[in-house]
């Protein structure tokens, strides 16, 4: 279903739930971003989990369902687990994970029984905590300016907006905080207080989002728009921008596929999340897996060429007619070809058999060759290894040499490299 | 109740039997299992496996069109392992730490999970395939296939750590070492990740999905304050696993329900997790060296200790510089040390006690001045011998002024290991200076109104 068909059919009310559904993503994101730089994602993981025996444990406590009360207890349990699970890690020495692992655990499994205790007086559904009422958020409204809103949808929003004031606020102390925290305490801020305060605000999303999203799926709205945006760029500012993107996005694609599909709102916003991400890692231009095949593949290609031209140059140099050099260079006939295509292709290669360096691919041939010589005369001269050591190493170096480098090498090298061999000039 | 935790014990009850055996099993295949997770600081993957474990389950639902339980545990096991999998790409081939990665994951495949549920329930046939009992697990309802087939995942998970015990051994602790070695440590953390899938596959029915992480963490978590040696980890975590497993049902079985509450009893699994839960604060709290009050008494003792070196070493320095003067301890380390009184009463009181100072008179409240008794005198020399030995070692090999060592050395002189002060002695010794070397430094003025003739 395109999005613009969808569009055309969509209600108000559906527009109320994207609305609510976007909000709460993107006030989720934006702490997020900063967990998965802190590497402290599993913490956002923790404290959703958390929420279920903050609520039960609120109601058995009050004895009412006010909202107030149970944001109170979800939050005040959310940053005990933080906190406890930092306690565990170091006076415990209990490694970080499996402390989060028993902390929000042990108070998941308090949350059941106490929901199963409160389950006779008060209908506190477990599936609704978990799944959220994305679905109904339209019909609980309050009227703002005149507008009927939905009232998670203001809830929701000025969370968001306190986020992001604070991130604004802070942006400077945030960023030296996550990425070099002992300089942020050498400035003097003090790392410890904002580690604090991040959890604070993710205590405080997460609480206030499991309502429209549900406890376990305010995870995936935490971590995945920032994990994804970590493949994407690598500025903290475009960073949050893009987490915040991708947040709205999932949640409005999220919301059609549900809508299409019939299905759990929430849970569909929480796998397009994670599709994005999966999406992210495959085929992030810089730091994806596909483009790092990409580039792979390209750096292979590159020294199967110059590997032809630097054998085919040592043919000419000595003025034999042979072609069994390559062989030796290149030892699976289909790269050299593939090489051989390629060369022909840039003109570096004469068409006819045998195998002739154009003028043009003389001069790159003489440019490897050259970069060879003058890294073999660097190892021997100023690492002193061995004659019979040098080639290999060389061999290897010569592909990644910058033209920079060679330029120093090449200040006041001899005329012939350790060998014998005549160091070719950079002019032909 | 009493007849009913006899009737448990005996195990004469065929329903209460079969549970008990399944979750004591279980516990014992998590925790054995999950040492090696907890080691390879990999704990939460299982987390990860157990939320991927529901779109599996949905899935086969679908593949098959009817609740059949063996295919419900083929599609969590295909979806767990694809999910680890997954998660080990990401740390191996991008940026994105492991925890971030673990994060999504139990996310995105839980969503995904619920988006199947929902269709499942939405479809004619599916009408509650019995999806949701999956997420919170229903140890009560489980039958002799189910405990069946926990034994033979038990089995099978306590027979592959036997065999490869010394290889997983290694990988757990010298992971590059084992490389070197050249094991396949792919394929042995391949089988580690294995083996936390189908335990924690095993295990969804009855606790369910969100606490089955706890039988892999916890009772490894609690085995490691007790002993350093993995072997012993592996049979604590599983005795603890295995305990925890059966008290928990023992006690969702028979603890009495409060009126008018819990229509269907306790439930079994999160009293398991509690179990366990339990097992672990004792641990941290009791365990003989790594428990919290084991460190909190070695703290107070070495503070206590130092205090009190302290005490006797200002009590010699100022016998040095006044011979027979009595020692203001007030005055003189609350001036110097920054001590509130109480504090500088207590480290009298307990130095008092130890027969290392006295009052001058025969019973004087503490507060007045002291002298070292002959004990005292003794001990006080060695603390000032150790700290001025530092000192010269300072000032000789590391070249830092007279003035500055005092404090270096203050710090240091209470935990020079003895043999390190017998090396240093020996020096002395050779270049003919064997009793308490003088102070290298001018020492402080005594306090105005302390020390002076009495």
């Amino acid at each position: 279903m395109s999005a613009t068909v969808a569009a055309a059919f969509l209600r108000p009310d559906d527009w109320w739930t994207i609305a609510t559904a976007a909000v709460c993503s993107v006030a989720c994101a934006i702490p997020g971003c900063f967990l998965v730089l802190r590497r402290q994602s599993l913490l956002g993981d923790a404290i959703s989990h958390a929420i279920l025996p903050g609520l039960a444990g609120a109601f058995l406590l009050t004895g009412s369902r006010d909202p107030w009360w149970m944001l109170l207890g979800a939050g005040a349990v959310g940053l005990a687990t933080a906190a406890l699970s930092g306690v565990l890690h170091r006076r415990g020495r209990v490694p970080p994970d499996a402390a989060m692992g028993v902390v929000f655990s042990v108070f998941f499994a308090l949350g059941v029984v106490l929901i199963s205790l409160a389950a006779a007086r008060v209908d506190l559904d477990p599936g609704c905590v978990l799944y959220g009422t994305l679905e109904i958020v339209a019909f609980d409204t309050l009227s703002v300016a005149g507008v009927e809103v939905p009232r998670v949808l203001v809830t929701l929003s000025v969370v968001l907006l306190v986020n992001a004031a604070l991130v604004a606020a802070f942006f400077k102390e945030l960023k030296v905080a996550s990425f070099d925290p002992a300089l942020a305490t050498a400035m003097g801020f003090s790392a410890g207080l904002i580690h604090y305060a991040l959890m604070t605000a993710t205590a405080a999303t997460a609480v206030v989002s499991f309502e429209a999203v549900g406890s376990v799926l305010v995870v995936a709205m935490l971590v995945a728009p920032g994990a994804t945006a970590h493949l994407l760029t690598d500025r903290l500012g475009r960073l949050v921008a893009i987490a915040c993107l991708s947040a709205g996005l999932s949640a409005f694609v999220g919301y059609l596929v549900a809508l299409g599909l019939n299905t759990s709102v929430a849970g569909s916003v929480a796998t397009i999340a994670g599709g994005q991400f999966l999406l992210a890692v495959l085929l992030a231009p810089r730091h994806g897996v596909g483009a790092r095949a990409v580039a792979r593949r390209l750096l292979s290609l590159r020294i199967d060429r110059e590997d032809v031209l630097g054998t085919l140059y040592r043919r000419h140099e000595s003025g034999a007619a042979s072609g069994a050099e390559l062989a030796w260079a290149i030892p699976d006939p289909r790269r050299a070809a593939r090489a051989v295509r390629a060369l022909r292709r840039r003109g570096l290669l004469e068409r006819a058999d045998p195998l002739r360096l154009t003028p043009a691919g003389l001069d790159a041939a003489r440019g490897v060759v050259r970069t060879h010589r003058l890294w073999e005369t660097f190892l021997s001269r100023e690492l002193g290894l061995p004659l019979d050591h040098l080639h290999e190493a060389s061999h290897r170096a010569e592909h990644f040499i910058s033209p920079e480098i060679q330029r120093r090498l090449s200040a006041d090298s001899p005329d012939t490299d350790p060998h014998g061999k005549r160091i070719p000039p950079r002019e032909g | 109740m009493w007849d009913d935790v006899v009737r448990l014990l005996t195990l004469q009850d065929a329903n209460t039997r079969v549970v008990l055996i399944g979750a004591g099993l279980l516990g014992l295949a998590a925790g054995v299992v999950g040492s090696f997770a907890v080691l390879r600081r990999r704990a939460l993957v299982g987390d990860a496996v157990a939320h991927a474990a529901l779109p599996g389950i949905g899935l086969a639902f679908f593949v098959v069109g009817e609740r059949d339980f063996g295919a419900f545990l083929l599609g969590a096991l295909v979806m767990g392992a694809a999910c680890a999998g997954l998660i080990s790409l990401v740390r191996a081939y991008t940026r994105v730490k492991e925890d971030a990665a673990i994060a999504v994951a139990v996310g995105g495949f839980f969503g995904l999970g619920i988006v199947l549920s929902r269709l499942a329930q939405n479809s004619p046939e599916g009408n509650k395939a019995g999806l949701d009992g999956f997420i919170y697990g229903k140890a009560a309802s489980m039958i002799a296939s189910d405990a069946r087939l926990i034994a033979w995942v038990a089995g099978g998970a306590l027979l592959g750590v036997a065999l490869l015990y010394k290889e997983l051994k290694v990988l757990s602790f010298d992971r590059d070492f084992a490389q070197a070695q050249g094991w396949p440590t792919l394929a042995l953390d391949l089988l580690v990740m294995g083996l936390i899938c189908v335990v924690t596959v095993a295990g969804l029915p009855a606790v369910g999905i969100v606490l089955i992480v706890a039988l892999l963490v916890i009772p490894p978590a609690a085995a490691r304050f007790w002993t350093d040696r993995l072997g012993t980890m592996l049979v604590l975590a599983g005795a603890i696993g295995l305990g925890a497993g059966v008290l928990g049902t023992a006690v969702s079985a028979t603890a009495p329900v409060p009126a008018g509450m819990l229509s269907r009893g306790w439930p079994t699994g999160p009293a398991i997790v509690l179990c366990a839960g339990a097992a672990f604060l004792a641990s941290l709290l009791a365990a003989p060296r790594r428990g919290v009050v084991a460190g909190a008494l070695r703290r107070v003792g070495l503070r206590r200790r130092i205090q009190l070196q302290n005490l006797l070493r200002a009590m010699h320095e100022a016998a040095e510089g006044s011979p027979g003067a009595l020692f203001e301890p007030g005055v003189e380390l609350m001036l110097e040390r920054g001590w509130s009184p109480s504090r500088v009463r207590a480290v009298v009181r307990r130095a008092r006690r130890a027969g290392l100072v006295e009052p001058p008179g025969a019973d004087d409240p503490g507060r007045g001045p002291l002298r070292l008794t002959e004990a005292g005198a003794r001990a006080a020399a060695s603390v000032v011998r150790a700290h001025r030995q530092w000192e010269l070692f300072l000032i000789e090999h590391a070249d830092i002024a007279p003035d500055h060592v005092d404090r270096d050395a203050d710090q240091i002189e209470h935990v020079l290991p003895p043999d390190l002060l017998r090396t240093l002695e020996e020096r002395l010794a050779a270049s003919g200076r064997a009793t308490v070397p003088v102070s290298p430094h001018p020492l402080p003025k005594p306090a105005p109104g302390a020390g002076g003739t009495p």
